[in-house]
């Protein structure tokens, strides 16, 4: 999880784009009650293992004896993933509900359950419609003030680097640089943040031939598109 | 006529011998031998030996081998008679014999179905065969034109070609031979077409193809169109003469492409005499001359417009070059610019509309050409400033000098609205030209009927919108006089009378209309703060819910100073109005106690300081007596000053605004654009990322040409804001967001 304490608890936002997590979780039903009540207490049990006892959530401090639990490091992008999974609403920190919510879809009681199942949540998260949301989420994550719409090119070039960087290593290396370079964006903005993503999966690199200056890029990535080609020149 | 019924019916040998006589004597007669001519007798004779010979009863009806013997003796006639005589003959002897014969052969064709009638009467009718006459025409045209129209053809071609060269010819003959041509088509045009004008096309295309190779190198481009006109009114006249009117258009085509489409580069970009040139010289015959030629041909025109507008182009650029490099330490002469432009305006439009007959296609050449250089930074300048400057400087110098008349004043106004069409940054225009009119209004003198004229003007060409603040402003102005006036009802019957005896007249300003201006908290001489107090109270008995912002950096003061010589009346702002009368009190006053006491800024004070110490007129003593203000001076009241004047004037000039009012319409203008995109979304609700940028610009041309980057960057905007969205499954189409 990329390193970020959040001071302020996190409003609930209402998003015109949709960024739910598509839970393929088993639903219970009046067959399996009792199964699924004797999941949730462990689920619960486990919750508590790591929760702080005095606020009742996984905190920062928890989420890293999480990690450790887990043999992850804590700023691995399968924390994130966990997080999506649990459509955790605050950076740094989990609620029982959001716990109960990402366990019973990954059909996990256990940590050494959970820990076999990151590999399956990775495949799940990267198939090509779970990505697109799991990537919008990673930029709502961070946002940790009420109506906060921008991320600081800090943060994000953190984030490309998590997200995308094993992906698309070279784009996500050059974005970095360009970011930590230019002086014109200090923030970033969601729909740029889509931009990049949409950069990586569309564009062939590094020759970028099929990049188009008229088309509705983000004029952040036509200017680094331009950086880039002056600096191939 | 009278005949018997029992007559021995006519054989058809003695018949053919009775014929061939006849034959023989008509010939004689057509050849002009020595004849007598057919008597009446003999004519009905021979007519009626065919009738008879067709009337009588089988088998001695003779019409088909009669008809036979028609074709017969038309043959033979042609076959031996004329084509022989022809065929001697060469040149133009030859075509005279041709013409000869073809007239003959007419005749003989006609006498002889006279003769032969009665067969076109009934045989031929009743059979369905060709008449005697097409019989005749066929046969003319089968063993007679056939063989010789090649030749013809070439005589007639050297003819015309010796015509060109400048030899007179008999015009008439030709006439005659082209038209044996046309009637040998026997109703069509197909063998004057193929047999001759095909040809005679050739020969015109390589004649005229090599006259033009020649002619451009050797001549002016006026003397090659006098040429070109030349060669097309001959030709024409060539037709009149003895061509067939169908070759007209044709023959026209050929000379025009020759002559003028394919050497149209050349031509007009001739060095020293091309289309450039003839526009510099005002040589407008030539340019009339020119036009007419090309605008005859299709899409003739574009070449010519093409060189027109690169002209006006360059006379343009060269004269903002001009200006650049005469601009002194930055400052440009705007007044001999803009001068120049218009000038530069009148006397090409002079030419569209003379020599170019107000054609569309060189309107708007025109407006393209000063499209570019008229959107040429000068020194930093913009044509928007310079222009309003522009303005400014005549209307000042008019209101101050009322000698000057206002035709030309109105003429002026006429060319500034002409020339801001032509300016992209209109809203920039309109946002130095508001800043300055606020200091005539304010300032100076300023002639009502000019600034309500050019407004007039500048709403008929672009549009309420564009005025409506200006006239807001104007308004103000005599809403202002109104108001005084109340105002100083009001202080009369308050009987608190005029406050310590200062004339004060205030003008309400509405905000909105005027340009934005900083508040400044200056500390004013207490004079003044009753004047204030005293309007304020007034104001507010007059209107509700109305905040008043003074701002002092546009007031002046008439102030008596009294110098140790004489007093002298003081025309000054109202800045140097407070710093003058803090020395009312005091001797000397360092810069900081004036700092402290008329709490101003330092950028403000030093210009104050620096007028009324450093200036043409010292007022104040300044120690050190150095040439700028510094934070250490002291100033003294100037005693000692004296000048012939008894009224003076202390301009302050005013602080270079040009950045902040570049920043204004920019900041302007991403209001306009974001408005103008969610206008346009609001009402498409889905749209491609190209089509909304495009209409954006389409609807903001009006005023400015808004720059593709920032109106990217603007649509990116709202959508953070969520006024807009990006399609899911396209993300370079916009959805409105409700």
């Amino acid at each position: 999880m990329p390193p970020r304490s959040a001071s302020k608890p996190s409003k609930k936002r209402s998003n015109p784009d949709s960024v739910t997590s598509s839970a393929t979780g088993p639903v219970p039903s009046a067959y399996s009650k009792k199964k699924a009540s004797k999941e949730v207490d462990e689920t619960d049990k486990l919750f508590d293992k790591y929760a702080n006892a005095s606020s009742g959530v996984i905190d920062p401090e928890g989420i890293e004896k999480l990690c450790s639990s887990l043999e992850v490091p804590h700023t691995d992008i399968r924390i994130l993933m966990l997080a999506w999974r649990m459509k955790a609403e605050r950076q740094g920190y989990f609620t029982k509900g959001e716990w109960r919510i990402g366990l019973k879809a990954l059909k996990v009681d256990t940590i050494g359950k959970l820990k076999k199942a990151l590999p399956e949540l990775e495949k799940e998260v990267r198939e090509p419609l779970n990505f697109r949301d799991f990537y919008a989420y990673a930029f709502q994550y961070c946002l940790t003030e009420d109506k906060q719409k921008f991320l600081d090119t800090e943060t994000i070039c953190q984030l490309l680097d998590m997200v995308l960087g094993s992906t698309f290593r070279a784009q996500v290396d050059y974005l970095i640089d360009y970011l930590k370079i230019q002086k014109d964006y200090k923030v970033i903005s969601m729909d740029q943040w889509r931009g990049f993503c949409r950069f990586c999966n569309e564009i062939s690199f590094p020759d970028m031939t099929n990049y188009n200056l008229e088309l509705a890029w983000p004029s952040i990535l036509d200017d680094f598109f331009e950086w880039l080609r002056e600096k191939q020149a | 006529m009278s005949f018997s019924q029992n007559r021995e019916p006519i054989t058809i040998e003695d018949g053919f011998k009775l014929i061939d006589a006849a034959v023989t004597k008509l010939t004689r007669i057509i050849e002009g031998k020595p004849e007598p001519p057919f008597l009446p007798e003999e004519y009905i004779g021979n007519y009626t030996i065919v009738y008879n010979m067709c009337i009588q009863k089988p088998p001695h009806d003779s019409s088909g081998p009669l008809y036979e013997k028609y074709g017969a003796i038309l043959q033979a006639y042609d076959k031996l008679t004329i084509l022989p005589s022809i065929m001697e003959k060469h040149d133009e002897y030859m075509l005279r014999e041709v013409s000869r014969w073809w007239e003959i052969n007419k005749i003989m064709v006609r006498w002889l179905s006279h003769f032969f009638y009665y067969l076109d009467r009934y045989y031929i009718a009743r059979n369905g065969i060709p008449s005697l006459t097409v019989v005749g025409m066929t046969c003319f045209r089968d063993h007679v034109y056939e063989k010789v129209h090649f030749n013809v053809k070439q005589v007639v071609i050297a003819l015309i070609h010796k015509e060109r060269e400048g030899q007179q010819i008999d015009r008439a003959l030709l006439k005659n031979v082209l038209d044996l041509f046309v009637q040998n088509g026997m109703g069509n045009m197909e063998r004057y077409e193929k047999d001759f004008e095909d040809f005679f096309l050739t020969e015109t295309n390589s004649y005229y193809s090599r006259k033009a190779s020649s002619w451009i190198q050797e001549d002016s481009c006026p003397e090659y169109m006098i040429k070109a006109e030349e060669s097309l009114k001959k030709e024409k006249e060539r037709v009149s003469h003895y061509l067939h009117s169908d070759t007209e258009p044709k023959l026209v085509a050929n000379v025009q492409t020759n002559l003028l489409v394919s050497v149209a580069k050349q031509l007009l970009e001739k060095e020293n005499s091309g289309c450039s040139a003839l526009l510099r010289d005002d040589k407008t015959d030539d340019l009339s001359r020119m036009y007419r030629l090309y605008h005859a041909i299709p899409q003739g025109l574009e070449p010519v417009a093409v060189a027109f507008r690169l002209h006006v182009t360059a006379e343009g650029n060269s004269l903002i070059k001009q200006a650049e490099d005469a601009a002194t330490s930055g400052i440009v002469e705007e007044q001999v610019l803009v001068r120049k432009i218009i000038d530069l305006h009148d006397k090409y439009m002079a030419y569209v509309t003379d020599c170019f007959q107000n054609h569309t296609l060189f309107h708007k050449s025109l407006k393209e050409a000063f499209e570019i250089f008229c959107n040429k930074k000068v020194a930093g300048s913009s044509s928007a400033e310079m222009l309003a400057t522009f303005c400014d400087n005549v209307f000042k110098k008019a209101a101050n000098d009322k000698s000057n008349d206002d035709s030309t004043i109105e003429s002026t106004i006429d060319n500034v609205v002409k020339l801001l069409d032509y300016i992209s940054d209109k809203d920039l225009f309109a946002e130095f030209y508001r800043k300055k009119l606020a200091r005539r209004l304010l300032f100076g003198k300023f002639s009502d009927d000019h600034e309500r004229s050019i407004l007039t003007k500048l709403k008929g060409q672009f549009g309420g919108q564009f005025t409506s603040q200006m006239e807001g402003m104007g308004t103000d102005m005599q809403l202002g006089k109104d108001q005084q006036t109340g105002f100083e009802e009001y202080l009369k019957n308050a009987n608190t009378g005029k406050p310590k005896g200062v004339d004060f007249t205030v003008t309400v300003l509405t905000t909105g209309f005027w340009p934005s201006y900083k508040t400044s908290d200056l500390n004013l001489p207490l004079e003044m703060v009753n004047c204030i107090e005293s309007f304020k109270a007034y104001y507010e008995i007059k209107t509700k819910h109305r905040r008043l912002m003074w701002i002092y950096s546009l007031g002046n003061c008439n102030l008596t100073a009294r110098f140790d010589a004489k007093p002298i009346e003081l025309i000054v702002s109202t800045y140097q109005a407070a710093v003058l009368c803090a020395f009312n009190h005091t001797e000397r006053l360092t810069y900081q106690e004036l700092i402290d006491q008329l709490n101003l800024s330092h950028e403000d004070l030093v210009r104050v300081l620096h007028s009324l110490s450093c200036a043409k007129y010292k007022f104040l003593k300044k120690d050190p007596a150095s040439k700028t203000i510094s934070k250490t001076d002291s100033f003294e009241f100037n005693s000692k000053f004296t000048d012939k004047m008894r009224r003076i004037k202390v301009p302050l000039p005013p602080v270079d605004d040009r950045k902040k009012v570049v920043e204004d319409v920019d900041k302007d203008r991403r209001y306009a654009i974001d408005a103008s995109l969610v206008r346009i979304m609001k009402s498409r609700k889905v749209l491609p990322h190209q089509q909304l940028v495009s209409e954006c610009v389409e609807q903001l041309s009006r005023m400015f040409k808004p720059d593709i980057k920032m109106i990217k960057k603007r649509i990116e905007d709202l959508i953070t804001r969520d006024y807009l969205e990006r399609d899911t499954e396209n993300p370079n189409t916009f959805k409105y967001v409700a």
